[in-house]
Protein backbone atom coordinates (compact mmCIF):
# COMPACT_ATOMS: atom_id res chain seq x y z
CA UNK A 1 0.00 0.00 0.00
CA UNK A 2 1.35 3.40 -0.92
CA UNK A 3 1.40 6.11 1.69
CA UNK A 4 1.91 9.76 1.08
CA UNK A 5 2.89 11.93 3.97
CA UNK A 6 1.78 15.54 3.72
CA UNK A 7 2.46 18.39 6.03
CA UNK A 8 -0.36 20.68 7.04
CA UNK A 9 1.29 23.50 5.06
CA UNK A 10 0.62 21.56 1.90
CA UNK A 11 -3.14 22.23 1.92
CA UNK A 12 -3.52 22.16 -1.87
CA UNK A 13 -2.29 18.58 -2.12
CA UNK A 14 -4.39 17.66 0.89
CA UNK A 15 -7.65 18.94 -0.67
CA UNK A 16 -6.71 17.31 -3.92
CA UNK A 17 -6.25 13.97 -2.14
CA UNK A 18 -9.53 14.27 -0.27
CA UNK A 19 -11.60 15.23 -3.30
CA UNK A 20 -9.90 12.97 -5.82
CA UNK A 21 -11.79 9.97 -4.36
CA UNK A 22 -8.66 8.13 -3.36
CA UNK A 23 -9.50 4.70 -1.98
CA UNK A 24 -8.65 5.76 1.54
CA UNK A 25 -7.43 8.97 3.04
CA UNK A 26 -6.19 8.76 6.58
CA UNK A 27 -5.78 12.00 8.41
CA UNK A 28 -3.60 11.71 11.44
CA UNK A 29 -1.11 13.74 13.38
CA UNK A 30 2.42 12.51 13.81
CA UNK A 31 1.62 11.11 17.23
CA UNK A 32 -1.76 9.83 16.16
CA UNK A 33 -4.99 11.35 17.43
CA UNK A 34 -6.36 10.05 20.66
CA UNK A 35 -8.99 10.78 23.24
CA UNK A 36 -8.18 10.55 26.94
CA UNK A 37 -10.56 9.99 29.84
CA UNK A 38 -10.89 13.69 30.71
CA UNK A 39 -11.92 14.45 27.12
CA UNK A 40 -14.43 11.63 27.19
CA UNK A 41 -15.90 13.11 30.37
CA UNK A 42 -15.96 16.61 28.86
CA UNK A 43 -17.88 15.35 25.84
CA UNK A 44 -20.41 13.53 28.01
CA UNK A 45 -20.89 16.70 30.09
CA UNK A 46 -21.54 18.66 26.86
CA UNK A 47 -24.09 16.10 25.70
CA UNK A 48 -25.84 15.95 29.12
CA UNK A 49 -26.14 19.53 30.36
CA UNK A 50 -28.52 18.46 33.15
CA UNK A 51 -25.77 16.45 34.85
CA UNK A 52 -23.00 17.74 37.08
CA UNK A 53 -19.48 17.11 35.85
CA UNK A 54 -18.84 15.44 39.21
CA UNK A 55 -21.57 12.88 38.50
CA UNK A 56 -20.36 12.20 34.96
CA UNK A 57 -16.88 11.56 36.37
CA UNK A 58 -18.35 9.11 38.87
CA UNK A 59 -20.31 7.35 36.14
CA UNK A 60 -17.26 6.89 33.90
CA UNK A 61 -15.08 5.80 36.82
CA UNK A 62 -17.74 3.37 38.06
CA UNK A 63 -17.91 1.67 34.66
CA UNK A 64 -14.16 1.08 34.43
CA UNK A 65 -13.87 0.14 38.11
CA UNK A 66 -16.63 -2.42 37.68
CA UNK A 67 -14.81 -3.93 34.69
CA UNK A 68 -11.50 -3.91 36.60
CA UNK A 69 -13.04 -5.54 39.69
CA UNK A 70 -14.70 -8.22 37.60
CA UNK A 71 -11.42 -9.08 35.86
CA UNK A 72 -9.58 -9.03 39.20
CA UNK A 73 -12.01 -11.75 40.37
CA UNK A 74 -11.10 -13.74 37.27
CA UNK A 75 -14.49 -13.19 35.65
CA UNK A 76 -15.52 -11.95 32.23
CA UNK A 77 -17.23 -8.78 31.02
CA UNK A 78 -19.26 -9.09 27.84
CA UNK A 79 -20.57 -5.97 26.12
CA UNK A 80 -22.47 -7.00 23.00
CA UNK A 81 -21.48 -5.05 19.93
CA UNK A 82 -18.49 -3.50 21.69
CA UNK A 83 -16.35 -6.37 22.88
CA UNK A 84 -15.51 -8.70 25.72
CA UNK A 85 -12.91 -8.39 28.46
CA UNK A 86 -11.57 -11.61 29.90
CA UNK A 87 -8.60 -12.98 31.78
CA UNK A 88 -6.02 -15.20 30.12
CA UNK A 89 -3.77 -17.43 32.15
CA UNK A 90 -0.14 -17.66 31.15
CA UNK A 91 1.69 -20.70 32.52
CA UNK A 92 5.11 -20.35 34.11
CA UNK A 93 7.94 -20.53 31.60
CA UNK A 94 11.67 -20.18 31.39
CA UNK A 95 12.45 -16.93 29.69
CA UNK A 96 15.75 -15.45 28.71
CA UNK A 97 17.31 -12.11 29.34
CA UNK A 98 17.71 -10.99 25.72
CA UNK A 99 20.88 -9.08 26.49
CA UNK A 100 22.79 -11.71 28.45
CA UNK A 101 21.01 -14.85 27.26
CA UNK A 102 20.69 -15.93 30.88
CA UNK A 103 17.70 -18.18 31.72
CA UNK A 104 15.09 -16.54 33.96
CA UNK A 105 12.09 -18.23 35.56
CA UNK A 106 8.91 -16.36 34.66
CA UNK A 107 6.12 -17.25 37.09
CA UNK A 108 2.59 -18.10 35.94
CA UNK A 109 0.39 -15.03 35.63
CA UNK A 110 -3.01 -13.83 34.54
CA UNK A 111 -3.36 -11.04 32.00
CA UNK A 112 -6.37 -8.97 30.91
CA UNK A 113 -7.51 -9.59 27.36
CA UNK A 114 -9.98 -7.75 25.12
CA UNK A 115 -11.68 -9.20 22.08
CA UNK A 116 -13.34 -6.69 19.79
CA UNK A 117 -17.06 -7.27 19.23
CA UNK A 118 -18.40 -8.09 15.79
CA UNK A 119 -20.28 -4.80 15.29
CA UNK A 120 -17.31 -2.67 16.28
CA UNK A 121 -14.92 -4.75 14.17
CA UNK A 122 -17.16 -4.22 11.15
CA UNK A 123 -17.59 -0.50 11.85
CA UNK A 124 -13.80 -0.06 11.99
CA UNK A 125 -13.60 -1.28 8.42
CA UNK A 126 -16.44 0.70 6.90
CA UNK A 127 -15.56 3.21 4.15
CA UNK B 1 -13.10 -18.86 38.23
CA UNK B 2 -16.64 -18.63 39.53
CA UNK B 3 -17.92 -18.14 35.96
CA UNK B 4 -20.05 -15.06 36.50
CA UNK B 5 -20.15 -12.94 33.35
CA UNK B 6 -20.77 -9.23 33.78
CA UNK B 7 -22.92 -7.59 31.12
CA UNK B 8 -24.34 -4.16 30.35
CA UNK B 9 -27.11 -4.78 32.89
CA UNK B 10 -24.52 -5.15 35.68
CA UNK B 11 -22.67 -1.99 34.64
CA UNK B 12 -25.98 -0.11 34.55
CA UNK B 13 -26.82 -1.44 38.03
CA UNK B 14 -23.40 -0.32 39.34
CA UNK B 15 -23.92 3.18 37.90
CA UNK B 16 -27.45 3.25 39.31
CA UNK B 17 -26.18 2.34 42.80
CA UNK B 18 -23.31 4.82 42.65
CA UNK B 19 -25.05 7.90 41.26
CA UNK B 20 -28.59 8.96 42.07
CA UNK B 21 -29.95 8.61 38.55
CA UNK B 22 -32.88 6.54 37.34
CA UNK B 23 -32.19 3.10 35.90
CA UNK B 24 -33.21 4.34 32.48
CA UNK B 25 -30.86 7.25 32.58
CA UNK B 26 -28.05 5.05 33.93
CA UNK B 27 -28.64 2.73 30.98
CA UNK B 28 -28.48 5.64 28.53
CA UNK B 29 -25.23 6.88 30.02
CA UNK B 30 -23.50 3.50 29.95
CA UNK B 31 -24.52 3.23 26.29
CA UNK B 32 -23.31 6.77 25.56
CA UNK B 33 -19.91 6.04 27.09
CA UNK B 34 -19.49 2.93 24.92
CA UNK B 35 -20.77 4.77 21.82
CA UNK B 36 -18.41 7.66 22.41
CA UNK B 37 -15.42 5.31 22.68
CA UNK B 38 -16.53 3.27 19.66
CA UNK B 39 -17.11 6.46 17.63
CA UNK B 40 -13.57 7.69 18.24
CA UNK B 41 -12.11 4.32 17.34
CA UNK B 42 -14.22 4.19 14.19
CA UNK B 43 -12.72 7.55 13.21
CA UNK B 44 -9.32 5.95 13.64
CA UNK B 45 -8.53 7.76 16.89
CA UNK B 46 -7.13 5.90 19.86
CA UNK B 47 -8.78 6.11 23.27
CA UNK B 48 -6.79 6.14 26.48
CA UNK B 49 -8.46 5.60 29.85
CA UNK B 50 -5.94 6.27 32.59
CA UNK B 51 -5.38 3.44 35.09
CA UNK B 52 -7.46 1.16 32.84
CA UNK B 53 -5.86 0.91 29.42
CA UNK B 54 -5.67 2.14 25.83
CA UNK B 55 -7.75 1.12 22.85
CA UNK B 56 -5.48 1.40 19.81
CA UNK B 57 -6.51 1.24 16.16
CA UNK B 58 -3.98 -0.49 13.92
CA UNK B 59 -3.91 -0.63 10.14
CA UNK B 60 -2.95 -4.04 8.87
CA UNK B 61 -1.65 -4.49 5.37
CA UNK B 62 -3.06 -7.04 2.98
CA UNK B 63 -1.32 -10.41 2.73
CA UNK B 64 -1.74 -13.83 1.25
CA UNK B 65 -3.23 -16.13 3.85
CA UNK B 66 -3.74 -19.86 3.64
CA UNK B 67 -6.68 -22.00 4.58
CA UNK B 68 -4.98 -24.29 7.12
CA UNK B 69 -7.31 -27.16 6.29
CA UNK B 70 -7.07 -27.17 2.49
CA UNK B 71 -3.76 -25.34 2.03
CA UNK B 72 -5.55 -23.07 -0.42
CA UNK B 73 -4.22 -19.53 -0.78
CA UNK B 74 -6.67 -16.82 0.21
CA UNK B 75 -6.01 -13.10 -0.17
CA UNK B 76 -6.50 -11.13 3.07
CA UNK B 77 -7.54 -7.54 2.44
CA UNK B 78 -5.91 -4.63 4.27
CA UNK B 79 -7.97 -3.99 7.38
CA UNK B 80 -8.23 -2.12 10.62
CA UNK B 81 -8.04 -3.92 13.91
CA UNK B 82 -8.49 -2.82 17.49
CA UNK B 83 -6.00 -3.76 20.16
CA UNK B 84 -6.44 -3.17 23.87
CA UNK B 85 -3.31 -2.45 25.90
CA UNK B 86 -4.09 -2.81 29.59
CA UNK B 87 -2.48 -0.26 31.89
CA UNK B 88 0.02 -1.39 34.52
CA UNK B 89 -2.64 -0.76 37.20
CA UNK B 90 -5.08 -3.16 35.51
CA UNK B 91 -2.35 -5.75 34.87
CA UNK B 92 -1.36 -5.67 38.54
CA UNK B 93 -4.97 -6.03 39.69
CA UNK B 94 -5.56 -9.00 37.39
CA UNK B 95 -2.27 -10.86 37.93
CA UNK B 96 -2.87 -10.94 41.69
CA UNK B 97 -6.17 -12.72 41.22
Amino acid sequence: MAYKVLSLDDLDSLWHLIFSKQPKVILTTYRGLRMIKSELIARLVDANPHLYQRDVERIVNTIFEEITNTLAEGNRVELRGFGAFSVKHRPARTGRNPRTGQAVDVPAKSVPYFKTGKDLREKLNKK
Amino acid sequence: MSGKTVTRADLIEAVYQEVGLSRNESADLVETVLDEIAGNLTNGDNVKISSFGSFIVRDKGGRIGRNPKTGEEVPIEPRRVLVFRPSQVLKDRVSNS
